[in-house]
């Protein structure tokens, strides 16, 4: 019996470009958090953290509602930039930036906060600018952070449910991914697929996680 | 070479006072700022560099106005050309002892003058090494290389040498005294010990309370309180053992046991554990070279 692997790929190319634009604001966001200083941190910080306790459903319904080409949002982002983000791939990867985006920020603005304050300031006296200073020093000290968001971002797309249903529904090749085709192959009793799928993302993800302890094993060994 | 003048309210563990310091120093010049912690010194130190913004007050830099509050200058810390020596060091642990010094030349072509103060400072070996692997007389080395790295007009040594054991200490100041006389670099330091004030510095400053108690060189200012014809140390009571009509005390002091006698009298309510002071009158101590200062 053959399975159908297009929602594994679609799973593992949805987690690498997520986990990828992850990055580019990840860490701009945590050094903002770990060195900015301003009146509505305190806010920003709760936004960032707020996936960690809202059900999926919940952030997956309010996109959807934002997002709908029916409401001022997505009207505006469809007439402007053609972006349809309900029922597209573009949305799932726009939602799950969102969704994980406490997993990629908090391990970078730990990381930069726990680096000694001098590091920073001795940069500054040698006449480093500030992005040098990031990209040659305070970077490569925070590497197990990074490397920690990295995994763990990208294991939790794959592990989304909720919020890719609620705002991409199912459709084949488009936005039905590996966790949500599982659960359709259950509703139509096809259990054999169904084990194929979870299989496959049970060893993914036991396999990220594995090296995650790997990496900070590694981080807790002094440099 | 350097005018100062500056406030800055300061919030210590012990209340908040108002560091007021107005002082200037000479080209060429080493000064130290001496005082009890949190008194201000390093404050004082952050202020030039450009790490800390004064209150109020004015820093002119050969000629360069690096901080005026009336005119709303503040040259930003990468722009003031100084050499800072943090007391942890701050070297950059992903960076070799090399890389370390050469991050921080201003012309990335001056691969001559990093090995030049490689040389100078003997850690030319150590060159290819982690921060991570050096032992805390070579990272402070390593510190006061990469300093100077950056040609600075003004060297700054935040309490340089206190992580430091007594004889890695004594040596270095040795070297921090040669560079200083080699380059004639002007230099401030942070310091709340005697003998590092007095082997390195042609001028004291004492701040006390925010302020400044005496300026001058380090013998005026300690000469009439502090110099006295009397040893005096404070140790720990390890043993008394009797012997004969006397008592044999063993003494910790610092990290060396000493032996000596005492009568029963003076031994009435001292206990094992107890902590003594020991004085001693100076007429005739013997005195022995230990090592040769390296000057020029």
């Amino acid at each position: 019996m053959t399975y159908d692997w297009q929602p594994l790929i679609l799973t593992l190319k949805l987690a690498a470009v997520t986990t990828a634009i992850l990055i580019l604001i990840g860490v701009p966001l945590g050094y903002w958090l770990a060195f900015g200083r301003f009146r509505l941190k305190a806010v920003v910080e709760t936004l960032v953290a707020m996936p960690l306790v809202l059900p999926p459903s919940v952030l997956g319904f309010y996109f959807l509602l934002a997002f709908s080409p029916k409401n001022a949002f997505g009207r505006f982002l469809d007439a402007t930039l053609g972006l349809r983000l309900v029922f597209s791939f573009e949305g799932l990867v726009v939602a799950s930036v969102l969704f994980s985006l406490p997993f990629m920020v908090h391990p970078v603005q730990s990381g930069f906060q726990n680096l000694p304050r001098s590091l920073m300031e001795a940069a500054y006296t040698l006449g480093l600018s500030r992005w040098r200073t990031l990209i040659r020093i305070l970077l490569p000290n925070i590497k197990p952070s990074l490397l920690a968001g990295t995994v763990i971002s990208f294991a939790h797309t794959i592990g989304e449910f909720g919020v890719v249903l609620m705002m991409g529904g199912s459709i084949p090749g488009v936005t039905r991914v590996a966790s949500i085709a599982i659960y359709d192959e259950v509703e139509s009793l096809n259990y054999s697929a169904a084990n194929f799928y979870a299989f496959v993302l049970f060893a993914v993800s036991f396999s990220i996680l594995l090296a995650v302890f790997f990496i900070n094993k590694r981080a807790l060994r002094p440099l | 070479m350097l005018e100062l003048s500056l406030q800055k309210q300061l919030h210590t563990a012990e209340g908040n006072t108002t560091l007021n310091l107005e002082f200037d120093v000479e080209t060429g010049q080493f000064l130290t700022l001496f005082g009890p912690s949190g008194a201000g010194k390093t404050t004082c130190l952050r202020c030039i560099a450009g790490l800390t913004e004064p209150d109020r007050g004015r820093i002119v830099v050969g000629g360069e106005v690096w901080f005026d509050r009336n005119r709303g200058i503040n040259v930003p810390p990468q722009k003031r050309r100084v050499g800072f020596v943090f007391q942890d060091y701050a070297l950059f642990p992903n960076l070799s002892v090399r890389e370390n010094l050469r991050i921080a030349l201003s012309d990335s072509k001056d691969e001559p003058y990093v090995n030049e103060l490689l040389d100078l400072m003997g850690i030319k070996e150590l060159e290819r090494r982690l921060p991570s692997t050096l032992s805390g007389g070579q990272q402070q080395r390593v510190a006061l290389a990469r300093a100077l790295a950056r040609r600075p007009r003004l060297l700054l040594l935040d309490e340089p040498l206190s992580a430091l054991d007594g004889e890695t200490r004594l040596r270095l100041q040795n070297e921090i005294l040669g560079i200083h006389r080699h380059l004639h670099m002007t230099t401030l330091m942070v310091s709340h010990d005697f003998g590092e004030v007095y082997r390195l510095s042609d001028q004291v400053i004492v701040i006390e309370g925010g302020r400044t108690a005496a300026r001058g060189r380090p013998a005026e200012v300690f000469g009439n309180r502090r110099i006295s014809g009397k040893f005096q140390f404070t140790g720990e009571v390890l043993a008394i053992a009797p012997s004969d009509v006397v008592f044999t005390l063993s003494i910790l002091i610092g990290n060396q046991v000493v032996q000596v006698i005492a009568t029963a009298q003076e031994l009435r309510d001292i206990r094992v554990g107890d902590t003594v002071m020991l004085v001693s009158k100076a007429f005739n101590p013997i005195v022995m070279k230990v090592d040769r200062n390296p000057g020029p």
